[in-house]
């Protein structure tokens, strides 16, 4: 999936994942495309709902190799 | 609010910090942190021991009077004296924590502190609980916001959709 940016977040676990993609969210337009990296397995769970909560819609994750890349696009 | 787009106005969080343990303070900012994330409005209230947490690592205890003085020099308080509310085991259990946590790459509780400002959370110390403890103002550090009571904290929390007592 392409993203316009990519926030790393491997080797980081709740809550940092989430509060990055919060403040990196900002950066971007409305209807662009970012794609969070994490290793933290809680994201797979955390992100759809921090989409959820925010409004924000999540396109879907890729998982390989214990990375998981979440493309979320902001509204 | 009826899509399942931004709500206009902010949903809030409350939580009622009543610990001054270092494992039961970093849930509650880690909760903290995550809801401002989330885009809630977040207030902390820190009564009884959870004081500790706020307390300046440096300087005098404070307290007013005699009493008052013995009781925060016994009750010291600030984010280095916290002690884990098991496996304390003389400081070498939490000593290990704070060094497990800094391996993982998690915040410090001074970190999350800096992190919780930042999101715009509120930090209140419960005025009553600074009475009882001979606490001022001035005995917290900058991040904290001015003192409250139990009415202020009812009126955040009754708007709010989660509220926890910690």
């Amino acid at each position: 999936m392409k993203a316009d940016q990519t926030l790393d977040c491997v080797g980081l676990y709740c809550p940092m994942p989430i509060v990055k993609t919060a403040q990196r969210i900002k950066e971007l337009k409305s209807g662009e495309v970012l794609e969070i990296v994490a290793d933290d397995k809680g994201i797979k769970k955390d992100m759809p709902a921090w989409c959820q909560a925010t409004g924000n819609q999540c396109l879907g994750m890729e998982e390989a190799d214990g990375e998981i890349k979440v493309y979320v696009k902001k509204t | 609010m009826a899509e399942d787009t931004k709500p206009a106005e902010k949903e809030k969080m409350t939580i009622v910090v009543f610990s001054g343990e270092l494992d039961k303070a970093i849930a509650a900012f880690i909760l903290a942190t995550t809801g401002a994330s989330m885009g809630m409005e977040v207030s902390m209230f820190f009564t009884f021991w959870g004081l500790n947490i706020l307390k300046k690592n440096e300087g005098a205890a404070g307290g007013k009077g005699l009493m008052g003085k013995m009781l925060n020099i016994m009750n010291r308080g600030g984010t280095k004296r916290l002690k884990l509310s098991k496996f304390h085991m003389f400081g070498l259990g939490t000593g290990m924590m704070k060094q497990f946590m800094k391996e993982n790459k998690l915040p410090s509780i001074d970190e999350f502190i800096q992190m919780a400002k930042d999101l715009g959370v509120k930090m209140i110390p419960c005025s009553t609980s600074c009475g009882i403890m001979g606490l001022q103002e001035g005995a917290f550090r900058e991040e904290v916001g001015s003192l409250a009571g139990a009415a202020y904290f009812l009126n955040e929390a009754r708007q709010s959709k989660v509220s926890l007592f910690i």
